[in-house]
């Protein structure tokens, strides 16, 4: 996520957002469905073992 | 001015484009419960002592809402911003499964049809859209991957709520063992499961409606460079009410037809079909525990495709990925058909590769739509295509059903029984192939004037990265 695109200063001066946020933000969604992905693993998993 | 005006929502200086990816994907999260709910059928069934029919009908009453609403709320969308749609969307979403758990705790099933159904339905309608056109006016560069990110929230919110729904009806019914056959909870622990969702699921999407900012507006004398940016093939900026009108419109709306129906004819019946086809008089060389195991994998390429291959149509290009779609797609499913009998291992993987460009053809129909008709009226135009998805809903169930129905019942056949269904779905997407060849730019009679397309709907985001 290096490439990330930022609005423009109106005054001509960027305020950077705070990486604490972006990465709160990211854990909000990213925290449940890696838990989702898990189970649903968990389950396919039975495909393999019967 | 109300704080989800969409005034109030232009992203300020230095905002990292970053930030609405997980806005949207809060949403999208949220409302991809809609493919769990067959985890409360069971109990619903003895709950309100009913056929499966009555209550498998909740379930369809809301995807037909969804494809409503997302048809008819777009252009409201467009006009009112993603803020206002979302916190629209998490209030009919929540009290849907609010009303839907009272109706459950009083036995009251038109409750459910109504709260779920209807209300919840609009919820997800309004919700899936909310998020698309803003996300593709952030990353005009790589609007494939920013949409892929948040539709694949949408196949991942399944895999969430299935595992957390039944946790919680054990929670609220101790003599609920999910791993037993026929188990069912209780009518108040459904209920309660309802209403817990309810109230978690607003407070995501809410985070989501609050995060979530539209792109600042191009600076007067950056126009055309910022125009460029956003502007589909040939400088292309369609109304909603034009683009409906196009050829290529209606090109792509039998592409996304095609594309979903075949990958709901093994949706559908995932379970018993990969039972049938390695049985052996009346036993199957898979258990229903493995068949189970299936359904799960064919959820995880299902998501898989929306976010890869998604992404890679901003590299290959929209039109090359949907031959790969429909074309690949129809090979695999020869091969399923022809040899898939011939190996588990084989079969899953044929049936996963089909579940793959599924996904991604959800996903990658929001970056087709826009360099059709450019950002101007994404969202809208895209709600009006997701009624390819609700009319291939239908369809999908139908022809198979029918067809299975004609030789036995699920569950008790055998795989030359499932050939003709797998074969008029390798037919569905040759024509889906067809309709994408045929796909050309929109003709320049179709644009909207300059000054309108510069009007607040298309906020353009500016260059630069960091």
């Amino acid at each position: 996520m290096s490439t990330s695109r930022q609005s423009p200063g109106t005054a001509g001066t960027a305020i950077h957002t705070n990486p604490g946020l972006l990465a709160a933000s990211w854990l909000v969604v990213g925290v449940p469905l890696v838990y989702g992905i898990y189970q649903t693993l968990l389950k396919a998993s039975k495909l393999f073992t019967g | 001015m109300s704080i989800l005006d969409r005034e109030r929502t232009v992203a300020g200086p230095g905002f990292n484009r970053w930030l609405i990816p997980p806005a949207a994907l809060a949403v999208h999260l949220s409302i991809g419960q809609v493919y769990a709910f067959s985890v409360f059928k069971t109990s619903l069934v003895k709950h309100f002592d009913r056929g499966l029919t009555p209550i498998a009908v909740i379930f369809s009453i809301a995807i037909v809402m969804l494809g409503l609403s997302a048809a008819f709320g777009g252009t409201w969308m467009e006009r009112n911003g993603p803020r206002k749609a979302m916190v629209v969307s998490a209030l009919c979403f929540s009290a849907g499964l609010l009303i839907g758990g009272l109706g459950i705790a009083t036995t009251q099933l038109w409750l459910l049809y109504l709260g779920y159904g209807v209300i919840g339905g609009i919820g997800l309608g309004i919700g899936y859209i909310s998020p698309v056109s803003t996300l593709i006016k952030w990353f005009p560069d790589r609007p494939g991957l920013a949409t892929g990110l948040a539709i694949m929230g949408f196949g991942g919110g399944a895999l969430i709520a299935s595992p957390v729904s039944t946790q919680l009806m054990g929670h609220f019914d101790a003599a609920y063992d999910p791993t037993a056959k026929g188990a069912t909870a209780s009518g108040s622990a459904v209920a309660s499961t309802f209403f817990v969702l309810g109230l978690a699921y607003l407070v995501l999407m809410l985070f989501g409606a609050a995060m979530v900012r539209v792109p600042p507006e191009a600076p007067h004398g950056a126009g055309a460079a910022a125009k460029a940016a956003t502007a589909g093939w040939g400088g292309a900026q369609v109304s909603a009410a034009s683009a409906i009108r196009t050829p290529q419109f209606f090109m792509l709306w039998v592409v996304l037809f095609c594309n979903v129906t075949a990958g709901i004819g093994i949706l559908e019946q995932a379970a018993p079909m990969i039972q049938d086809f390695f049985r052996s008089g009346s036993t199957s060389a898979v258990t229903a525990a493995a068949a189970g195991g299936f359904v799960g994998l064919l959820s995880i390429a299902n998501m898989t495709g929306r976010f890869v291959w998604s992404s890679t149509s901003d590299v290959v290009g929209r039109r090359r990925i949907y031959m790969i779609y429909l074309g690949v797609g129809a090979v695999l499913y020869v091969l399923l058909a022809t040899v898939g009998g011939s190996s588990t291992a084989l079969f899953v993987i044929l049936a996963a590769g089909i579940l793959t460009f599924y996904g991604g053809g959800f996903a990658t129909a929001p970056a087709y739509l826009k360099d059709l008709f450019g950002t101007y009226q994404v969202g809208a135009i895209h709600g009006r295509l997701l009624t390819a998805w609700s009319a291939a809903g239908v369809a999908g169930p139908l022809i198979v059903n029918r067809i299975l129905e004609a030789n036995g019942t699920p569950g008790s056949l055998t795989a030359s029984a499932y050939r003709p269904a797998l074969f008029v779905m390798v037919g569905l997407l040759v024509i889906g192939f067809v309709a994408n060849l045929m796909i050309r730019p929109v003709h320049e009679r179709h644009f909207v004037s300059t000054a309108d397309a510069a009007v607040p709907a298309t906020p353009q985001p500016t260059t630069g990265r960091v």
